[in-house]
């Protein structure tokens, strides 16, 4: 079994590991780290539970090995919250009850926040298009849209304070 | 209540929701314990063989496999074979012949994940293709080839139900008879999460403990007891602890050979044992639902009014009966066919079949059969509607339940608790604008272009269910609620059943704080873990409300009981003089001589009266005295695009009624869920097999769940009618939408299509069905 040496940074954090060539990232950020918010669904890169950033960009983290990710920066649903506050997406799934068994929240999230970093006022139809590679077989999408509408109106609201 | 203590009625934000929100859930694949063992399966290519040998010597070679186990090796300890919960065998690993495409074979033990399926890889297994048998019809044959060696035929059960000789006199004698074929087809709960365990054995006190994805964690470890005890395994030594649950629908009520094979390894050992499934074991080899091949009657008079329904249906059972339905109901609660309707009389009939398909079925978000019951006689009653030329809300405010029938005893002789069908449709039909939806229609037709418009007035059966009746493997289906108080009032409160996502941590809590007055805030909702909760049969069927939460009230009043004993004390007043409300107690006419909850449940542990037991805690195991009867009606509408046969679901109103509603956003989430999970199988969902039985579903990447793009935006209405003989008036509505919504989509399909002679299709409607009826009449559009 061969190995590598990867130097990686996950939630601001860099880790120098050595990591066989064929281990998913989602297990090295579950079985190395122990982050486990980010889970497992499909195995198929079809259900999008196992969502992370890859250098700022929402990636299917059981289709893509440990060293693809040498010297990127990696951000998983545990580092969304700042300094104990939750990230105003966070604050739009409790709201607006965007979840219910939590599974696949931790990806949707994810996703969600990379969306409204590259569209900040997106419309009911681009959020729907956003999310549709993560699958969600409890909330029925209604509230998840209505959640990432207000992170994004409050998104644009302490954006917008800073000016005032 | 007042906002502070979130009692009925508020939109409580979810407990639940801090640490899911974080990434801190605690679900099966998180728990790691120290030098814990990894278990993975080898699985059957085919349907039916023969296994000639399994040689596990090259998978043994490998560096950290450290066992590879098969049916003989578990026979050794008479542990290859398990009961189904409808008292059937299951292989846990067979010994001879695999029975369907992705059955267990053998298990491999390795010390990590990757190491077990590179030992899984590297077991060779010789098998022997024999014939198979995957249509539930042509196993009924005579001579038939049979599924199985050990039983006479594939016909697993007969059953009936109703007045058959008048049910058939009437049919005979009937002005309108409408017949039709319904297949409601084979699906998967997929909830995103799979299923696995952790079982560890300590080897030095004998005691088990299984983490494990059940809704039911009591009945496993029972039943866990009584298949190991010969083992000297007994029950006080077994624990079974039901994590966080990343989504149940009734997928997670079975055992499975996974969990009993992980156990088997972990004792051997001595180590724990950690058994994931992957997506397509889950979707090939776990319980599936429905597979109900249906041929339904409806008589009836010309001007519309109904009188008897039969239905005779074979339900393919795959290899062996692992449905979980109540012992005495083979075929669930299908015997609510009679739905919203005011019937003479019915008969139905059942025949259970043995297949080379996996083996089930339990409910996919539903009571027992509801959903295959509600699909036929909404179905039937657009049909007849259709064929007699009456609007079909109409014809369905002709024949519903009137409101002053309730209690109603239906045709197969169930008890409706409470219902008021006309407003509910009434209600959905003025949210959606139906009568100008109709005008709309007959222009578009004009033009050419397919609308329809679906209606779907339900009634389901839920919160099973009285013991006079429900047992699970003898087990009698009531549920739990123990609340203690502790001193400063606040309180702990621990139940049978297991939330999946339900929220039972925020909800069962506000039942508390309404019946006690203690703010929601501060009582925790313990379930799951069967060494500290009380007994119950679990969640799923829509029971946890009408069963584990009347308990909740009940023992809230029996700790109001006792709170009034002390405040008595305390307030040196006779007991009938005071008067409960809102959390305390005050003398009749005084108001002023108050003591509150709080100041009762100090006095409990400082100052309680002698003779009496200190403390305030109470138990209720609640047997509800009937069912609950949740309805509503949906109405949905649908264009067809007449190039590629898709139908787009442009509205879709739902109007439920679940009684008194604990938490609207709660019920309204359960809504939207149960809606989204009606709308797959009635277009996207299934689970088909070719002649060899090879599947075809067995990845999300053919077995379709939608996505928020196809997903409608869901317009919920309600009415409330309380069900009179729960404690706080609550029905149930976890599945409600999903037993509902498929009839809705389905009768809008047709009624789009019906003046081309389309009369019915069967769900899942996808765009190639549809394409071809369009072109088969020649209304097609070639793009």
């Amino acid at each position: 079994m061969s190995t590598h040496t990867i130097h990686i940074t996950v939630n601001g954090a860099l880790h120098t590991v050595e990591v066989d060539s064929r281990l998913l990232l989602v297990h090295f950020l579950r079985e190395n780290l122990n982050l486990t918010g980010t889970h497992i669904g499909c195995d198929t890169t079809s259900c999008g539970a196992c969502t992370v950033q890859v250098n700022g960009v929402p990636l299917k983290s059981c289709t893509m090995f440990a060293v693809q990710a040498d010297g990127a920066e990696v951000k998983t649903v545990e580092g969304l919250a700042q300094n104990g506050k939750l990230h105003p997406l966070q604050e739009g799934f409790y709201e607006k009850h965007g979840l219910q068994c939590g599974f696949c929240t931790p990806g949707m999230l994810m996703t969600s926040a990379a969306l409204l970093e590259s569209n900040p006022n997106p419309t009911e139809e681009e959020i729907r298009w956003g999310i549709s590679g993560n699958l969600c077989r409890c909330t029925g999408y209604v509230n998840i849209v209505k959640a990432v509408q207000y992170a994004a109106e409050k998104m644009q609201q302490e954006k917008g304070g800073g000016h005032d | 209540m007042t906002k502070e203590v979130m009692g009925l009625g508020h939109r409580r934000k979810r407990v639940e929701d801090a640490r899911f929100l974080r990434g801190k859930g605690n679900y099966i694949d998180d728990f790691k314990l120290p030098g814990m063992l990894h278990l993975d399966i080898v699985r059957s290519p085919y349907a039916h063989a023969k296994i000639k040998s399994i040689n596990g010597e090259k998978a043994m070679e490998i560096p950290g496999v450290l066992a590879v186990i098969d049916g003989k090796l578990l026979q050794q300890y008479n542990v290859h074979n398990m009961p189904t919960l409808m008292s059937d065998v299951q292989n846990v690993l067979p010994i001879d012949t695999v029975k369907y495409q992705y059955q267990e074979v053998a298990a491999v033990l390795a010390t990590d994940r990757y190491i077990a399926a590179d030992g899984v890889a590297a077991v060779e297994v010789d098998y022997e293709p024999l014939p198979v048998m995957v249509d539930p019809k042509k196993a009924l044959h005579p001579g038939a080839m049979k599924v199985r060696e050990d039983k006479e035929s594939n016909h697993i059960w007969h059953w009936e139900w109703g007045n058959r000789e008048a049910t058939d006199a009437d049919i005979r004698a009937a002005e309108v008879v409408v017949k039709e074929d319904i297949y409601i087809p084979r699906i998967h709960v997929s909830s995103i999460e799979t299923c696995g365990c952790v079982a560890k054995w300590d080897s030095v006190d004998g005691h088990l403990t299984l983490w494990m994805t059940t809704q039911a964690p009591h009945a496993i470890r029972t039943v866990v007891a009584l298949i190991t005890s010969h083992l000297g395994l007994s029950e006080e030594k077994i624990r079974v602890i039901s994590p966080d649950i990343g989504g149940g629908f009734g997928g997670k009520v079975p055992a499975y050979p996974g969990y009993v094979i992980a156990v088997a390894a972990s004792i051997v050992t001595g180590a724990p044992v950690k058994w994931i499934e992957d997506r397509t074991e889950n979707l090939a080899a776990d319980s599936f639902g429905r597979d109900y091949h249906i041929t339904a009657e409806l008589a009836g008079k010309r001007d519309g009014t109904l009188t008897s329904l039969r239905i005779k249906t074979i339900a393919d059972h795959g290899y062996t009966d692992a449905a979980a339905n109540p012992s005495k109901f083979p075929a669930g609660l299908f015997h609510i066919c009679t739905g919203s309707y005011d019937l003479k009389n019915a008969f139905v009939e059942v025949d259970g079949v043995y297949t080379n398909k996996p083996p089930g079925g339990i409910a996919y978000r539903c009571s027992f059969r509801v959903t295959e019951a509600v699909h036929t006689i909404e179905r039937m009653a657009d049909l007849y509607a259709h064929d007699i030329g009456m609007d079909p809300a109409e014809f369905r405010m002709k024949n519903f339940i009137k409101p002053e029938q309730f209690p109603y005893k239906s045709a197969l002789g169930w008890e409706y608790d409470s219902g008021d069908y006309h407003s509910a449709l009434r209600l959905a039909m003025d949210m959606i604008s139906y009568e100008e939806l109709r005008k709309e229609q007959k222009e578009k037709r004009a033009r050419g272009e397919f609308m329809g418009i679906g209606i779907s007035s339900f009634t389901e059966i839920v919160g099973a269910g009285p013991s006079k009746h429900f047992d699970i493997l003898g087990l009698k289906m009531f549920d739990s609620c123990e609340i203690r108080i502790h001193p400063t009032g606040k309180a702990i409160a621990r139940f049978g059943t297991k939330s999946q996502g339900q929220g039972h941590e925020t909800t069962y809590a506000q039942i508390i704080a309404e019946e006690l007055g203690i703010p929601a805030d501060h009582i925790k909702v313990e379930e799951g873990d069967t060494d500290t909760a009380p007994y119950g049969l679990g969640t799923y069927a829509s029971r946890s409300t009408p069963t584990a939460g009347a308990a909740a009230a009940i023992a809230s009043r029996k700790v109001r009981e006792k709170a009034r004993k002390i405040a008595a004390h305390l307030l040196e007043a006779a007991e009938e003089d005071l008067v409960w409300e809102q959390g305390k107690f005050f003398v009749k006419g005084s108001p002023n001589q108050v003591k509150t909850i709080q100041e009762i449940a100090f006095a409990a542990y400082t100052n309680h009266p002698q003779g009496m037991e200190a403390g305030l805690e109470a138990v209720n195991y609640y047997d509800p005295p009937n069912l609950t009867y949740p309805f509503g009606s949906y109405i949905a509408v649908v264009d067809i695009d007449r190039g590629t046969g898709e139908v787009k679901v442009r509205r879709f109103v739902a109007v439920d009624d679940c009684g008194v509603r604990i938490n609207p956003m709660i019920v309204e989430g359960q809504i939207h869920g149960g809606l989204t999970m009606g709308f797959a199988p009635a277009l996207m969902e299934e689970i088909q097999y070719d002649e060899n039985g090879n599947i075809f579903g067995s990845t999300f990447m053919d077995y379709l769940l939608p996505t928020a793009v196809e997903t409608p935006n869901w317009e919920l209405g309600e009415t409330v009618t309380p069900s009179p003989h729960h404690p706080i008036g609550a029905k149930g509505v976890g599945e409600s939408a999903t037993v509902g919504a498929p009839a809705a989509i389905a009768n809008a399909v047709v009624d789009a299509l019906w003046h081309l002679g389309v009369r019915h299709i069967d769900i899942p409607i996808k765009p190639s069905k549809v394409w071809e009826l369009l072109n088969a009449h020649g209304a097609a559009e070639y793009k």
